[in-house]
């Protein structure tokens, strides 16, 4: 083939001037210019390739994996919390949790997806702030709990085009009692904070992991907590799932089952209610445990709280009003609230008396109303002229065990009180528990620096002055001293029975006996708490009326008013329940919150009563040859049917 | 008289670097579409190049000489071309550059206007009686090539727009352009940028201050460079193989067949591959370089120069920007990126190079 030539080409390559203006070898070192800096070019853009291809390619393999790769977690259910027949307390269910992902996260839609998902722009903003450091592949739970309303505009707006970033996972929420029953001791979950991950103990967890607050659920946060899964796969810059490289399951936690019984939970959480209902704050514990081995069987607080309102994310506005209200109702009282315990420190002061060999039960201290001691005169609420320890106890004479204290001393009082297990924790499976104070002239001089009046000692005989116990110490006490001498550790967890190493200090028999016999005078012999009185039951018991303040300043200071405590366990000589009761300042006496304490025994030996009567019912069926019969006719259902009407029948609900 | 060429003249060297580099970009194409609704990308570029070559050849046997005789007219053709894509292009991207033609055609005018350019500068500058370049001269040129750029810019496709200034460039260089009017327009340009920057369009904005600092806004402005980077970083000396890159493939690397095409080129056949294409690029440039020093005349030699300066601003501006040293601007690699309007544009001027090369013997 050929190329055609125009004619003009030939008159412009004819010679003269115009030629020699038309040769290009003018240009020639210009154009070497050219190919240098082509040259040069070329080496810059291949240094580009050097520097990212072969100099360091790892980084940028690993960046690609970061986004080829997505792991989603799979979040573990917790484990659920049973009471001691295995009836579920906390339970969970299924919900769907919003996670955003950071690799496709854009800011600017941070405020609809706020808007969409009915959550606090501002706090959306500082959560996504939070994570900054944190590595991209790391997802942000924004929302859990999501409303129907909620996973709907999720399910509009997740596509690629919309909020990509948004991403849906199945979560398990936790299901507290209603009305806030147990609420105090179970506790709440929630969201892992900044300062709990510089724990030491939880630098195992990582952000947004849900672990236990307070309360059960923070003690036993490992038990309850399960592992998490997690479910690796391909994505393309869309997040549309590609290829699923793997799923590794979550570990679901385990099941907790504690010693509380929930029908005397109710029972407790009831006559709480009742007897409370009169009193404008409305403070109170109460505590029910099995001296015998120190299981707690009801445990209540009052104010309470919803921890169901934890159970996702507490919002602003609750938390502040609970941890701005003046009665605390995140408190368990029945292991925080430490009181003066008034009268109900009288057996422990007698117990001292005796033990220590300054009393007997013979001993007389008058009482005129009072006592004089150290030019001071000491009140008492009536005239009991002569008294003796069993009359000192049933009426609750001050006078009487002004004088008992006086004798014993103040090292003896607190000696046998720190035997009974006050001024220190008791041990109970619950965090935060408060020890209560004892106080003693080492004590005083220890905290205050201060010599110890004698006029102390008075004070601290009938269980005022600095003396401070908790409801839980008070039951735990009184009820050990009714053991001879045993104070078992209190616990929840049902299985710690087993291992728990009980306190023993080898009583006086005799001394028990009449301390104990004083303590059934206050319930069955006309004493102060005889409202605790149950008709065929030996109950034991003690009230307290005690003073937070100064008699004055709460003569002048007319919302401070005293507590009323009752403590009482049952039967007498081999105690099976023991039951403390405390009103916060209500400005009545003791012996006013007995009743509630009665209805607890009651309550407990009722569903004993009941349930032995079941069980043999049950044994009776098992043992009649008709009834053989019949089981082997019908089937298995209908004679368990047939079982179950039977005992109910007769007693009522077996469980 | 005639003068003939042969077909042996024709520069079959560069012809076959430009067809293993096209090779290369269909099956990259391939590649990069093979499980999207591009799918059919590839043979597509094929007929392109198919029909690239012949438009090739149709320009190598016209003579240059007549097609600058005719430089006028093809300008202002470019510039009615160019108004009406503004007044009734298609807009796609966010801008309006192409001209929708019967049988699906969008036709990009911006790249075909350029080698009216090359054209127009080539001329102008011929017809120069000195030998030094005077100011009245360099005013008018640039005026006559700023009219198409504004036009351009306006779509707006600033990229575009700046690769009509190699070809101004390359053809003042050569004339003979006193250094300080390198000095004044350097000053003017430092006074004019800060200006032009305020007056540029938020995302052209976003794209230079990204290019700087693509870590700033990682999803957003800067997210197209770093995914660039990491494909490029992440095929290594040897690449990731065909259809085996993982920013290629689950399409974190934008456009992977347009634009982009080299980054996923770099990461399927890593630095290795990257090598040989670059080498085949770099004879290209010097095939046409070498092809303007045999030029006949000097029409000819400002003709295959201004073809080898844009070819070269092209790859600078492209290639940079796949790996992180030029900021993100929307002009394709030539001969690689998929494309009717680039691949023909860039068939046609190699073919103005080819002319002018079969004509070097006339003397």
């Amino acid at each position: 083939m050929r190329f055609p030539s125009l004619e003009h080409i030939e008159q412009q390559s004819s010679p003269g001037k115009i030629q020699l203006r038309d040769d290009p070898s003018f240009a020639s070192a210009k154009m070497a210019v050219f190919q240098y800096l082509a040259v040069a070019i070329f080496l810059f853009l291949v240094t580009g390739f050097w520097e990212l291809q072969i100099k360091s390619p790892e980084i940028y393999n690993e960046r690609a994996e970061r986004n080829r790769i997505k792991a989603l977690p799979i979040v573990a259910p917790r484990g659920k919390i049973l009471d001691r027949d295995g009836r579920v307390i906390v339970d969970n269910h299924s919900t769907w949790s919003l996670i955003l992902s950071r690799e496709n996260l854009k800011q600017e839609h941070l405020h609809e997806i706020a808007d969409g998902l009915h959550l606090d722009y501002d706090d959306l903003m500082r959560k996504v702030g939070r994570y900054k450091n944190r590595p991209k592949y790391e997802p942000i739970i924004i929302k859990e709990e999501l409303t129907p309303a909620e996973l709907a505009f999720v399910e509009a707006h997740r596509d690629p085009d919309t909020f990509p970033e948004m991403e849906l996972i199945e979560s398990q929420r936790r299901l507290y009692p209603e009305n806030g029953i147990l609420a105090n001791v179970i506790g709440y979950t929630g969201e892992i904070s900044e300062s709990e991950l510089d724990i030491p103990d939880y630098a195992k967890y990582n952000q947004g992991q849900i672990i236990g607050k307070t309360g059960i659920e923070k003690q036993y946060n490992e038990t309850l907590m399960g592992v998490d899964g997690e479910r690796q796969s391909v994505v393309d810059n869309r997040g549309r799932e590609r290829e699923v490289l793997g799923v590794k399951e979550a570990k679901p936690g385990r099941n907790l089952q504690l010693s509380i019984d929930l029908d005397l939970q109710a029972v407790v959480e009831l006559a709480l209610d009742e007897s409370l209902v009169d009193y404008p704050h409305a403070r109170g514990a109460v505590v029910a445990l099995n001296p015998q081995n120190g299981e707690v069987l009801a445990m209540a607080s009052r104010p309470n709280f919803d921890p169901n309102k934890f159970a996702v994310r507490i919002k602003s506005k609750d938390w502040k009003e609970l941890t701005s209200d003046p009665g605390n109702p995140l408190l368990n009282r029945a292991i925080q609230a430490q009181w003066a315990p008034g009268s109900t420190f009288k057996p422990i002061v007698a117990l001292a008396g005796l033990e220590t060999g300054a009393i007997d039960e013979n001993t007389v201290f008058h009482c005129a109303g009072g006592a004089s001691f150290y030019g001071h005169f000491y009140k008492c609420l009536e005239v009991h002229g002569d008294v003796t320890l069993h009359r000192g106890i049933v009426a609750s004479c001050d006078a009487y065990f002004y004088g008992v204290g006086n004798k014993t001393g103040i090292d003896g009082i607190a000696f046998y009180a720190q035997q009974v297990g006050y001024g220190a924790k008791t041990g109970i499976d619950l965090p935060n528990e408060a020890s209560g104070i004892v106080p003693s002239p080492e004590w005083q001089m220890r905290n205050y620096r201060q010599k110890w009046y004698l006029g102390q000692t008075i004070s601290v005989s009938i269980g005022q002055g600095q003396t401070t116990v908790t409801p839980l110490q008070l039951a735990r006490a009184i009820s050990g001293i009714g053991m001879g001498g045993v104070w078992h550790t209190p616990h929840l967890l049902l299985s710690a029975t087993k291992t728990e190493q009980p306190h023993e200090w080898a009583l006086n028999p005799d001394n028990v006996k009449k301390v104990v016999s004083g303590m059934y005078g206050v319930v069955n012999e006309g004493g102060t708490g005889i409202r605790a009185r149950i008709p065929g039951l030996d109950v034991c018991g003690k009230t307290g009326t005690a003073q937070v303040a100064s008699a004055d300043y709460e003569k002048a200071h007319r919302d401070i008013k005293d507590n009323a405590w009752f403590v009482a366990y049952a039967p007498c000589d081999k105690p099976e329940i023991a039951v403390s009761v405390l009103w916060e300042n209500v400005g009545v006496q003791g012996a006013h919150a007995a009743p509630t304490a009665r209805d607890i025994i009651k309550a407990y030996f009722d569903k004993k009563i009941r349930t032995a009567e079941a069980e043999a019912a049950r044994q009776l069926q098992r043992s009649n040859p008709a009834n053989a019969i019949v089981s082997a006719l019908l089937p298995a259902a209908s004679v368990q049917d047939a079982a179950r009407d039977a005992s109910e029948g007769n007693t009522g609900t077996t469980r | 008289m005639f003068q003939f060429a042969g077909i042996k003249d024709f520069d079959w060297t560069m012809f076959f670097v430009v067809m293993i580099i096209c090779a290369l970009g269909v099956l990259q194409i391939f590649s990069a579409t093979h499980d999207t609704v591009w799918q059919g990308s590839w043979w597509k570029q094929v007929i392109y190049i198919a029909a690239g070559i012949l438009l090739m050849w149709i320009a190598t046997s016209l003579d240059y000489h007549a097609l600058m005789s005719h430089v006028y007219p093809l300008y202002f053709a470019s510039l009615v071309l160019l108004i009406a894509v503004l007044a009734i292009g298609k807009r796609a991207f966010g801008s309006t550059r192409w001209i929708a033609l019967p049988a699906g055609i969008h036709l990009q005018v911006s790249e075909f206007a350029k080698i009216a350019i090359v054209l127009l500068v080539a001329r102008f500058l011929t017809e120069l009686q000195k030998d030094v370049l005077e100011l009245r001269d360099l005013l008018k040129l640039g005026g006559a090539i700023l009219v198409p750029m504004a036009l351009i810019a306006k779509e707006p496709d600033l990229g575009t727009a700046l690769t009509y200034l190699p070809i101004l460039a390359i053809g003042v260089f050569l004339a003979g352009m006193p250094w300080k009017y390198w000095l004044a327009i350097a000053v003017v340009a430092l006074i004019v940028l800060p200006v032009g920057f305020v007056s540029l369009q938020a995302y052209q904005k976003a794209r230079i201050v990204s290019f700087l600092d693509p870590e700033r806004d990682p999803q957003g402005t800067g997210y197209q460079l770093i995914q660039s980077k990491i494909a490029v970083g992440a095929g290594g000396t040897w690449g990731k193989g065909l259809t085996k890159g993982s920013q290629t493939q689950l399409r974190f690397l934008p456009v992977p067949h347009t634009d982009f095409i080299f980054s996923a080129f770099a990461e399927e056949h890593g630095f290795i591959g990257v090598m040989v294409v670059m080498v085949l690029y770099f004879v290209l440039l010097m095939q046409i370089v070498q092809n303007a020093q045999t030029a006949p005349d000097r029409a000819g030699m400002y003709v295959c120069m201004g073809v080898g300066a844009l070819l070269l601003f092209h790859i600078l501006v492209n290639v940079g920007m796949v790996v992180g040293r030029m900021p993100v601007t929307g002009i394709p690699l030539p001969l690689m990126s998929y494309g009717g309007s680039s691949i023909w544009s860039t068939f046609l001027m190699l073919g103005l190079v080819n002319s002018v090369r079969v004509r070097r013997f006339v003397n």
